[in-house]
C-alpha cells in the first residue's frame, strides 16, 4: 500500500510539495465554496493563525527557540498594513509584502537580541515584547490611533478575480469569502516556502543548532547568524499573518494583540507538534473551532456569555500542561507514534 | 540467619544503561569494622556499584541488604537514614554553603538517625579531627583545597553516625602524601569506631595497603575475591586488572 | 523637584513590590530552575480569594492572611502535580507548562470572579503624607508596603540562615543529589520552596492591587518587571533580587513620571535586553561570563 503511494508520488521534493499545494488549492476551493459565509469568515481567521503558527513552528520546533512576541510581531504587520492601505492608493498585495518586510526587519533587531539567549531568560525577554509593544500604539495615538487603533479598509475582489470565481463555481463571491482566499492562497504560499526550507540545508542545520549547539558550533556553523535567520523567517511570516489579520478583521488594535494571542499561538504549534507545519495547521484549526464549541457547552451549562468566553483560554492553557506531561511531541508525535507501530505490526505479521 | 548489624550484603546486584550491562550479578559482603576495597580499571562498574546501593541508580536487579534489612529499591533519602553514608566520586562537597552548614548537614542526619541508635558524633570532634576546617567554618566550600574537601565531606559522613560509609575514590586529584594521610585516617576510624567501610579505588597499591578484604571487578562482573594480601601477593592479577 | 521627590518615592514603593515578586522568581529559579511565569496569574487568583472574602463582609486582615494561605496551598499542588513532572526536563517544556498555567489561572479568574475592573480596598489612608505645605506621594499604605515585604525578607533570610529546614531547602536547591545522600527529603524541600515563594507571590498582589483596580490581567505586567528585577540582580541571588526590585522600580517610575506611562512595559524591555547583552550575570556579579 505505502509502496504504491511512493510511487506514485514524484521524486523531486519542489515538485512533490506544488503538487501538494495545488492539491491544498483545489480542497480549499471546495471547502470554502461549500460552506456558509460563517465558516468562511472562520477559515479566514484560521489562515492568519496558520501563517503565524507556521512560522513560529520552523522557531521554536526547529531550532528551539521560544518565542511569546510573535502576538507583538503581528500587531507590526497589521499597523503596517493598516497604514497602507489607509490611502486607498497601495494595492493589497504589495501592503502584504511591504508588512513581511518590515516584520522581518523587526525579526533582525530582536532575533539578534534573542540569538544570545536560551530558554527561559529568552521566554521572558519575549514576554516583555508582547507585553510592551501594544504601548507603543498608545504612546504614538496620532499615527497609530491610541487604544481605538486604526481602521482598516477591506480589499474588494478585483474583476478578473471575480469573474473567474463565477466561471468555476457559478456562485457569489462574498466579502467574507474573497477574504478567506487571499488568507489561504497566502498560506499555501507560505506552507509551500517553509516546506522547502525545512526539507532544505537550513532546516538540516536548524535542527543540529537545536539538538546539540556545542557538535552544530565545533562543525564551524555559525549560530547567532542562524538563529537570527530563524527568528527572521518566523517574524515574516507573523507579519504576513497580522497584514491577513488587520484585513479580515479590518481593525489594527493594541487590544487584539495581547499576551493571550501570542500564548494561543505557542497553543497551537504545541498541541499539533513542535517543527511540523501540519501540526501547525491542526492546531490553528483548534484555535478557531474550539472557541465556539466550547462557549457554546458552557452557555449550556448555564454560564454567562462572558465567563463562557473565557473556557477556551482556559481550554488552552490545561491543553498545554497536559500535552507537554502526557505527549510532549503534540498531536503529530502521537500520530507518528501510531503509523510507526501499524508498520512494525504489519513487517511482523 | 540473623545478620550483625552494619554488614552490607550485596547478593546478584545487575544493573544496566541502555544496552550496555554496568554491573553483572554482583555478590559482595562488607562487615562491621573491616575495610573491604572494590578495585578495577575505569568503567569496570565500580562507581554504578556504589551508587546502586546508595539509591541513586534505579531499576537494579538483586538485592541490597543492611543487617538483614532489605534496601533494594528504596530511595536514596531512604537509605541514607538507614545507615548508608555514601562520599561520591569528586566528593559531594556542597561549594554554595559553607564548611559549617555542609557539617550541619551530615549531623541533621545524624540527629533524624540517633533514635535508631546510631553513633553520636559532635561538631567539635570533627573540628579536633581536622583543624583545618575549624579555621574555615563560616567560609564557602568553594575555598577549600582538594584535600580539604576530602575532610569535609569523610567529616560530614561521620556526622551522620553511619553504619556503613561508601567511599568513591577519596584519593583521586590528591598529592600522594595527602593520600597516605587519608588512608591511614580512613583505617584508624574503622579500628575505632568499627563501622563498615566500602572502598572503591583505581588506585588499587594503597588501598590494598589499609583493606582487610577486596573484590576485584572487571566489566561489570567480580573476578576476583580474597583477602588483601592474597589480592596484593597475585602478580597475574596485579598485572591484569590492578596495574600494579 | 517636589515632582522629582514623589516620582522617587513611588518609585521605591512599587520596587519593593517588584522585589518581592522577582524573589518569588528566584526561590524557584535557584531550586528548579524554572521560571514561574504562572506566578503573576497564581497572584492574581489568591488575591481575588481575598476580595471575595472581604466583599462578603470579612475584613481585610481575613482576607489578606486567607490569600497568603492560599498561595501557599497553590503553590504547593502547582509544584507537585503539574511541575514535578517536568523538573529536570528539557528546559522549553517547563517553560511551555508555567505559562499554559498562566493563561489556565487567568481564564478560570475571570470565569469565577468576572472580566471587569474591580477595586480592591487598601487597609491604609492613600492620602500622602503632608511635609511642610507639601503633600508628597508617600501614604500610610506605602509605608505598609514597604514595610511588609521588608518584614517578609527578614523571615526568609531567618529561615534560610538559621534554620534546620532552611538549611535543607539551600542544600536541596544547591546540589539534589548531595542532598539526597545526606537523608534530605529533596522533594518535599522542592515542594516548600514553591509554597513559600507563592506566598511572597501572593503579597507581591496584594500590595499591588491595595488602593488600585484588579482584572484577570493586572499582574501581566508585573511578571516582566518582576523578571526584568530578578535579572537585573542576577537571578540567583535573593539579595540581587531586591536590589533589581528597587532599581526596576525607580526606572520606571522615571520613565512614567517624565516619559509617559505607556512606555512603562517597553522601557522594561529595554532595561531587560540591555542587562542580558552587557551583563548576563546581573548588576551585581563579579564575573560577566554566563550562557543566558
Amino acid at each position: 500500500m505505502r509502496a504504491v503511494l511512493r510511487r506514485l508520488v514524484p521524486r523531486s521534493l519542489l515538485l512533490r510539495n506544488l503538487l501538494g499545494v495545488v492539491a491544498g488549492l483545489v480542497v480549499v476551493v471546495l471547502v470554502l465554496e461549500t460552506t456558509s459565509p460563517f465558516r468562511n469568515s472562520q477559515f479566514a481567521t484560521m489562515s492568519y493563525y496558520a501563517i503565524a503558527a507556521a512560522g513560529l513552528t520552523v522557531l521554536t520546533g526547529l531550532n528551539g527557540q521560544i518565542s511569546l512576541g510573535h502576538g507583538a510581531l503581528m500587531a507590526v504587520g497589521a499597523y503596517t498594513t493598516a497604514l497602507l492601505l489607509e490611502g486607498g492608493s497601495v494595492p493589497f498585495p504589495l501592503a502584504m509584502l511591504a508588512a513581511a518586510a518590515v516584520t522581518a526587519v523587526a525579526g533582525v533587531v530582536v532575533g539578534a537580541a534573542a540569538a544570545r539567549l536560551h530558554g527561559p531568560y529568552l521566554a521572558g525577554a519575549t514576554l516583555a515584547l508582547a507585553v510592551g509593544v501594544p504601548g507603543l500604539a498608545i504612546y504614538f495615538d496620532g499615527l497609530l490611533g491610541g487604544e481605538q487603533g486604526l481602521s482598516v479598509r477591506s480589499p474588494r475582489p478585483p474583476d478578473w478575480f471575480a469573474d473567474a470565481h463565477y466561471f468555476l463555481t457559478a456562485g457569489e463571491l462574498g466579502g467574507a469569502k474573497y477574504l478567506a482566499y487571499v488568507g489561504w492562497i497566502t498560506l499555501l504560499v507560505v506552507v509551500l516556502l517553509l516546506a522547502n526550507l525545512m526539507a532544505g540545508r537550513y532546516g538540516r542545520v536548524w535542527r543540529a543548532v537545536r539538538d546539540d549547539e556545542v557538535a552544530a558550533e565545533l562543525a564551524g556553523m555559525r549560530l547567532g547568524g542562524l538563529r537570527i535567520l530563524a527568528f527572521v523567517v518566523s517574524a515574516a511570516c507573523a507579519g504576513l499573518a497580522g497584514s491577513v489579520l488587520a484585513m479580515v478583521v479590518r481593525l489594527a488594535a493594541p487590544s487584539g494583540f495581547t499576551i493571550v494571542l501570542s500564548l494561543s499561538l505557542l497553543t497551537a504549534v504545541v498541541v499539533g507538534g513542535l517543527g511540523s507545519l501540519t501540526g501547525a495547521l491542526l492546531g490553528s484549526a483548534l484555535l478557531v473551532f474550539l472557541p465556539p464549541a466550547v462557549t457554546n457547552l458552557g452557555t449550556g451549562a448555564g454560564l454567562t456569555g462572558v465567563q463562557a468566553a473565557q473556557l477556551a483560554p482556559l481550554v488552552y492553557g490545561v491543553v498545554l500542561v497536559v500535552v507537554m506531561l502526557l505527549a510532549p511531541g503534540g498531536v503529530m508525535g502521537l500520530l507518528r507514534r501510531l503509523w510507526r507501530r501499524g508498520i512494525n505490526q504489519g513487517g511482523s505479521t | 540467619m540473623a545478620e550483625p548489624r552494619g554488614t552490607l550484603d550485596i547478593r546478584g546486584l545487575s544493573a544496566r544503561y541502555g544496552p550496555v550491562t554496568a554491573l553483572d550479578a554482583v555478590d559482595i559482603t562488607a562487615s562491621p569494622g573491616r575495610v573491604t576495597a572494590v578495585l578495577g580499571a575505569n568503567g569496570a562498574g565500580k562507581t554504578t556499584l556504589l551508587r546502586t546501593i546508595s539509591g541513586l541508580v534505579k531499576g537494579a536487579d538483586g538485592s541490597v541488604l543492611l543487617g538483614g534489612r532489605d534496601l533494594t529499591g528504596a530511595s536514596a533519602e531512604t537509605i541514607a537514614r538507614a545507615g548508608i553514608a555514601h562520599v561520591p566520586e569528586g566528593r559531594g562537597v556542597i561549594t554554595e554553603l559553607t564548611v559549617e552548614e555542609n557539617l550541619r548537614l551530615g549531623e541533621l542526619l545524624g540527629t533524624a538517625r540517633r533514635g535508631k541508635g546510631g553513633r553520636e558524633h559532635r561538631l567539635d570532634t570533627v573540628y579536633e579531627m581536622f583543624p583545618a576546617l575549624e579555621q574555615r567554618r563560616r567560609r564557602e566550600a568553594n575555598s577549600l583545597s582538594g584535600g580539604e574537601r576530602q575532610m569535609l565531606v569523610i567529616g560530614r559522613a561521620l556526622l551522620s553516625a553511619p553504619e556503613v560509609l561508601l567511599l568513591d575514590e577519596p584519593s583521586l586529584g590528591l598529592a600522594p602524601r595527602i593520600v597516605a594521610q587519608l588512608f591511614a585516617l580512613i583505617r584508624d576510624l574503622v579500628d575505632r569506631e568499627g563501622i563498615t567501610v566500602l572502598l572503591v579505588e583505581q588506585n588499587a597499591r594503597s588501598a590494598l595497603s589499609i583493606a582487610d578484604t577486596g573484590f576485584v571487578l572487571n566489566l561489570g562482573r567480580v573476578v576476583a575475591a580474597a583477602d588483601a594480601a592474597s589480592l596484593a601477593g597475585d602478580a597475574d592479577l596485579r598485572h591484569a586488572y590492578l596495574g600494579f | 523637584m517636589q515632582q522629582f521627590v514623589n516620582i522617587t518615592l513611588n518609585g521605591l514603593s512599587q520596587g519593593a513590590i517588584y522585589a518581592a515578586f522577582a524573589l518569588a522568581l528566584v526561590l524557584i529559579w535557584r531550586a528548579t530552575r524554572i521560571i514561574n511565569f504562572a506566578q503573576g496569574a497564581m497572584a492574581m487568583f489568591t488575591t481575588y480569594l481575598a476580595l471575595t472574602l472581604i466583599e462578603s463582609g470579612q475584613s481585610y486582615w481575613v482576607g489578606f492572611a486567607a490569600a497568603l494561605v492560599a498561595g501557599l496551598v497553590l503553590g504547593a499542588l502547582v509544584e507537585r502535580i503539574v511541575m514535578r513532572p517536568v523538573e529536570g526536563g528539557p528546559e522549553l517544556n517547563a517553560v511551555i507548562v508555567t505559562l499554559g498555567l498562566f493563561v489556565a489561572f487567568q481564564a478560570l479568574a475571570a470565569i469565577l470572579f468576572g472580566a471587569t475592573f474591580q477595586s480592591f480596598p487598601a487597609p491604609f489612608g492613600l492620602r500622602g503624607f503632608t511635609v511642610g505645605e507639601f503633600t508628597i506621594a508617600f501614604t500610610p499604605f506605602s509605608v505598609f508596603v514597604i514595610g511588609s515585604v521588608l518584614v517578609v525578607m527578614l523571615a526568609l533570610t531567618a529561615l534560610f540562615r538559621f534554620t534546620d529546614l532552611g538549611l535543607r531547602m539551600r542544600a536541596s536547591a544547591f546540589s539534589q543529589e548531595v542532598s539526597r545522600l545526606l537523608g534530605v527529603r529533596v522533594g518535599r524541600m522542592l515542594t516548600l520552596g514553591w509554597a513559600f515563594a507563592a506566598v511572597v507571590g501572593s503579597l507581591a498582589g496584594l500590595l499591588i492591587a491595595g488602593g488600585n483596580l484588579v482584572h484577570p490581567a493586572y499582574m501581566d505586567a508585573v511578571i516582566v518587571y518582576g523578571f526584568v528585577a530578578a535579572v537585573l540582580g542576577g537571578l540567583e541571588s535573593p539579595g540581587g533580587a531586591v536590589a533589581g526590585g528597587l532599581i526596576t522600580g525607580l526606572a520606571l517610575s522615571y520613565v512614567s513620571g517624565y516619559l509617559g506611562s505607556e512606555l512603562v512595559t517597553l522601557a522594561a524591555l529595554g532595561i531587560l535586553v540591555a542587562v542580558l547583552l552587557v551583563r548576563p550575570r546581573g548588576l551585581f556579579s563579579r564575573v560577566a561570563e554566563r550562557r543566558v
